[in-house]
């Protein structure tokens, strides 16, 4: 669909929803939607059956993690019109004590992604029928899609010959964990180099 | 006669259970034969694929989509190169449009051949698998010579594709592709009229339209159900939009019927092979700016420049604009998308790989219901299950 074909579909959703939406805007030919959090099953529900919508299809349901953000999560729904052949990106901002209605009373399909966005972000979801863990171990603990997770996880497993089963003990590495930090100071870091007064006068893309 | 309590007994069904398609465990609630509940519990192939890619740069997250649909690995690539893409503003020579579009309908008849091998073998026709696994290790001998691996090609690469393809590669492809209809054929005598195969899958796990919407299905399984549905025709990507192919559908939704798009679908992709081998123009494979791609070895042992250029890539890798995009691709499954959210530095900030095989495996228990305990196991195949992006 093309650019200005969303922009007049964003306008609609904004004008229509005044009171639940904040914003529309089209980048990349797509289509965003930021929405209030407690809303957001009127506003799913607005797309799904308005004449003009007709988003049929829930193609996806994410969260995104800011830790330094308040609210500091946000949830992301990807939204499909087989009918109009269009699509939006729904976003909704929420904190971590916060809990967000469940979609499932408008999508079937949002059970398992909400279920997985609470198992790896710890955002939960009121009235979702079924929200146990989805992707992680059994008795996991922690949400391991949050930022503040570390990459090598708390806990290792190995089976033990004694035991006679598989044990849990904490993460032992071998070698310190390496994150290299590639980022050369010539190209996209923002912080001046010590001594380089031409810093500000070149900008940031001095090639 | 004194009366007896009735318990509903629980099955488990799997972790390790050749009809499984993997590593599911299917907690199955029977009431005698019938499935009352089936509860499949995911996540044993659980890789973290999300979490690593965020620690990676741009290139160095490509292999990771190799490894999530196993079965057809180039198709995962391309919707994440689609993605990085479009953050970046790049569109990517006609050579490698060409060559994308080929190599993910290679890719298709590799996934189909082995979706309706192991479904016939799973409802107990055992031939079949024997001829189509055959044809599929001609199809991985196509991956390794473009790619150099079998499986995980990592060939699809944001800017383009890795490298060019071998000069007696194509004509290759066009002398398989000329003698392949004949194994579709084969594999349709043994399989469509056959009685028992019809018992096991007609009439079993009907999914109506509606159905499908509301539990987010996509691919074969939505066409089945009568939606004509097709991300290559209705959201042309790449050159699908100047090849001429079409898009089948069925009627009733059942297990026999995904069987038969994905039969005709086989079809349709020799056909757009055929097309892509005729019209596939000479040129670059890869955008010429090195800032993004590598330049070429022999380039390197002269040019200081493009030393640099390499240096930098393999290292830093290259910045992507901050932003957020999501592409998907029609996979051989469904609607395979990645929404990537950039930083503006060389590693993505988020990564959601939205896999079609998730909400199909998802819709499981609803279609299972009232079924025989071997239905479901029809159900299951005629689904095309793959844990690798299903746990991700």
């Amino acid at each position: 669909m093309d650019t200005a074909g969303l922009r007049d579909l964003g306008e609609h959703v904004a004008t229509s929803l005044s009171d639940y939406v904040f914003a529309a805007d089209v980048s990349r030919d797509e289509l965003t939607v930021d929405a209030r959090a407690d809303q957001v099953v009127r506003v799913l529900k607005f797309l799904r059956d308005d004449p003009r919508c007709r988003f049929e299809q829930l193609t996806d349901l994410c969260g995104v993690d800011y830790p330094e953000r308040d609210p500091r999560f946000d949830v992301v729904y990807h939204l499909l019109s087989l009918s109009h052949n269009q699509r939006l990106r729904l976003k909704i901002g929420v904190n971590e004590d916060q809990p967000v209605p469940s979609a499932t009373g408008v999508y079937a399909s949002a059970g398992w992604w909400e279920r997985e966005t609470w198992d790896l972000y710890g955002i939960y979801f009121a009235g979702n029928p079924d929200l146990r863990r989805l992707l992680t171990d059994y008795g996991f603990d922690g949400h391991p899609l949050r930022k503040d997770f570390p990459l090598t996880g708390y806990v290792e497993l190995r089976y033990d010959s004694e035991q006679k089963r598989v044990v849990y003990e904490p993460v032992k590495l071998t070698q310190e964990f390496r994150r290299f930090d590639f980022l050369s100071p010539w190209e996209g870091a923002a912080h001046p180099l010590p001594g380089d007064e031409k810093a500000g006068e070149a900008g940031e893309d001095g090639r | 006669m004194s009366e007896r309590q009735i318990r509903n007994m629980t099955v488990n069904f799997g972790p390790q259970h050749p009809a499984a398609h993997g590593v599911l465990r299917l907690v199955l609630e029977m009431d005698g034969e019938v499935v009352e509940r089936a509860d499949p519990h995911i996540g044993l192939l659980h890789r973290g694929t999300e979490k690593l890619i965020e620690y990676k740069t741009y290139l160095q997250a490509v292999p990771y989509f190799d490894r999530l649909d196993y079965v057809a690995p180039m198709n995962q690539e391309h919707a994440y190169a689609l993605a990085v893409e479009a953050l970046l503003g790049i569109e990517i020579p006609e050579r490698a449009q060409y060559i994308r579009v080929l190599y993910s309908e290679i890719s298709r008849i590799a996934n189909h051949l082995m979706n309706i091998c192991t479904m016939a073998l799973d409802v107990g026709a055992m031939t079949p698998f024997f001829w189509g696994f055959e044809e599929r290790e001609l199809t991985m001998e196509f991956y390794e010579r473009a790619s150099g691996s079998r499986l995980h090609a990592a060939y699809f690469r944001p800017g383009g594709v890795a490298y060019d393809l071998a000069p007696d590669l194509l004509s290759d492809i066009g002398a398989w592709n000329e003698k392949f209809p004949k194994v579709i054929d084969d594999i349709e005598n043994v399989l469509t009229e056959n009685r028992i195969f019809k018992q096991r899958t007609v009439d079993i796990g009907i999914l109506s339209a509606q159905e499908c919407f509301d539990w987010g299905l996509t691919g074969p399984v939505l066409r089945a159900s009568g939606v004509s549905w097709d991300l290559r025709r209705n959201q042309p990507y790449e050159v699908y939009n100047e090849l001429d192919f079409g898009v089948p559908i069925g009627s009733n939704g059942d297990c026999y019927e995904r069987y038969l798009v994905r039969m005709e679908e086989m079809r349709q992709c020799v056909k757009i092979i055929a097309q892509c081998l005729e019209k596939i123009p000479e040129g670059p494979v890869k955008i010429q700016d090195n800032k993004i791609t590598p330049p070429s070895r022999a380039v390197m042992k002269e040019s200081m420049e493009a030393l640099i250029h390499h240096f930098k890539l393999y290292t830093e890798g290259y910045h992507v604009p901050a932003g957020e995009a999501y592409r998907s691709v029609e996979a051989p499954k469904g609607e395979f998308g990645v929404y990537l959210v950039a930083d503006g530095t060389n590693r993505p900030y988020r990564c959601k790989i939205r896999a079609p095989g998730f909400a199909h495996l998802q819709v499981l228990d609803h279609m299972s219901k009232g079924h025989m305990l071997a239905d479901t196991v029809a159900n299951l195949a005629s689904m095309d299950i793959v844990f690798g992006e299903i746990d991700r």
